[in-house]
C-alpha cells in the first residue's frame, strides 16, 4: 500500500515543485517506487523542473476523464529509476479535477507504488485542498518569511480540518521543510531562525535547505537540485529524505560559513 | 544625536528578526483562534449588526460572535456592546 506525502504551502514560488522533485527523486534512489503527481491544473511545471516537459502526451486530467489509461499518462524518469511523473493538465478548467476521479486515480496508483508525492498548488483553493485532501503526511514547505510562515499556519488549519485523516478523526502526520535559509542574515538577526518559525508553527523540522544557487542552476537543467549532490542544497535534501523514511539525522548547514584566512584576505563569498 | 542616544541605540538594537516573530506570533494566534468557526459565522456578524443598526448606533468592532464547541454542545455567543443611553 502506498503512502500519500502532500507538499504543500499556501503561498506561492517558496519551493513546492523544486522539493516535491527532488524529494519524490531521493526516496527513488533509495529504492522506493515512487510516483510524483503534479495539482497545478492550469499553469503545469513540475514536468520542466523534472526535464520531461518534452515528453508529456496525456495528463492527469485525461486519466481522469478516462480518456487515457494510468500507464498511458505515467512519465517514467530517465534518470532514475523507479520514478514517475503524472503531469498536470493545461486546462483553463477549474473543476477539471473532482474528488471521485481523483481518489480512483491515486487508489490505482497504491496498488504499484511505495510513495505518492503530491505536488501542489498554491493558495488555499480547490486545487490545494484536493491535493492535500487524501495525504497521510503533509510537508509544509515555508521561508523564513513573515508571509510564508503565516500562510503555512492556514495550510496547517486546513489539514487539521478538511482532510481526509481529519474527517476520519485521524490527523494528517506533519513536516516543517524550511528553504531559501540564509545562516548569514540569520546571524545578523535579519530572518527569522529555525527555532523562531519551529516555535511559531510548532510542528516538526524534517530539514532545512539552504539558500543556494544551485537550485535556480537545476531548475535551469531540468535536473531535481538533489542530484547535485555536491551543492548544499543537494544534500540538504537528501538529508531530509532520509529522515522523512525515519533515520534519525543531524541537521546541516544551518550555520554561518566561518571564512578562512585566504578567503577572508581575497574577500572572496 | 547625543552620545547617550548613541549609546542607548548600540544597547538595544531592535532587530527585523525579532519584529517579524513578534508581528508573526501575533497574527498567528489571533488566526489560529478563529479557526474551525463555521463558514457562515461573518456573513451572520454582519446581518446581525444591519438588525442593530435599525435601533440603535454601534460600530462594527461592538458586535462579536463566537462559538464554542464544548463535548457534543455548540455554544454560540453573541456579545454586543452598546453605547451609553443619553
Amino acid at each position: 500500500m502506498a503512502k500519500i506525502i502532500v507538499v504543500t504551502s499556501g503561498k506561492g514560488g517558496v519551493g513546492k515543485t523544486t522539493s516535491s522533485a527532488a524529494i519524490s527523486t531521493g526516496l527513488a534512489l533509495r529504492g522506493h517506487k515512487t510516483v510524483v503527481i503534479d495539482f497545478d491544473v492550469g499553469l503545469r511545471n513540475l514536468d520542466l523542473i523534472m526535464g520531461c516537459e518534452r515528453r508529456v502526451v496525456y495528463d492527469f486530467v485525461n486519466v481522469i476523464n478516462k480518456e487515457a489509461s494510468l500507464k498511458q499518462a505515467l512519465i517514467k524518469d530517465k534518470r532514475t529509476e523507479g520514478l514517475f511523473i503524472l503531469p498536470a493538465s493545461q486546462t483553463r478548467d477549474k473543476d477539471a479535477l473532482t474528488y471521485e476521479g481523483v481518489e480512483a486515480v491515486l487508489d490505482e496508483l497504491a496498488q504499484d507504488f511505495d510513495y505518492i508525492i503530491c505536488d501542489s498548488p498554491a493558495g488555499i483553493e480547490q486545487g490545494a485542498q484536493m491535493a492535500l485532501y487524501f495525504a497521510e503526511e503533509a510537508i509544509v514547505v515555508t521561508n523564513p518569511e513573515v508571509s510564508s510562515v503565516r500562510d503555512s499556519d492556514r495550510i496547517l488549519g486546513i489539514l487539521q480540518s478538511k482532510s481526509r485523516m481529519a474527517e476520519q478523526g485521524k490527523s494528517v502526520k506533519e513536516h516543517l521543510l524550511l528553504t531559501r535559509y540564509n545562516p548569514s542574515r540569520v546571524a545578523s538577526a535579519e530572518m527569522l531562525s529555525v527555532a523562531d518559525v519551529e516555535e511559531i508553527l510548532a510542528i516538526p523540522l524534517l530539514g532545512v535547505i539552504p539558500e543556494s544557487e544551485a537550485v535556480l542552476k537545476a531548475s535551469n537543467q531540468g535536473a531535481p537540485v538533489i542530484l547535485d549532490e555536491e551543492s548544499e542544497a543537494g544534500q540538504a535534501y537528501s538529508d531530509a529524505v532520509a529522515r522523512l523514511l525515519g533515520e534519525d539525522v543531524e541537521h546541516r548547514f544551518l550555520e554561518q560559513q566561518k571564512k578562512g584566512f585566504l578567503q577572508r584576505l581575497l574577500g572572496g563569498k | 544625536m547625543g552620545i547617550l542616544d548613541y549609546l542607548l541605540k548600540k544597547n538595544k538594537p531592535t532587530s527585523s528578526a525579532s519584529v517579524a516573530k513578534e508581528r508573526l506570533q501575533i497574527i498567528v494566534a489571533h488566526e489560529r483562534s478563529n479557526r474551525g468557526q463555521p463558514d457562515y459565522l461573518p456573513l451572520m456578524q454582519q446581518e446581525i449588526l444591519e438588525v442593530i443598526r435599525k435601533y440603535v448606533d454601534i460600530e462594527q468592532d461592538q458586535v462579536s460572535v463566537q462559538v464554542d464547541n464544548e463535548d457534543d454542545c455548540s455554544v454560540l455567543e453573541l456579545n454586543i456592546t452598546l453605547p451609553d443611553a443619553k
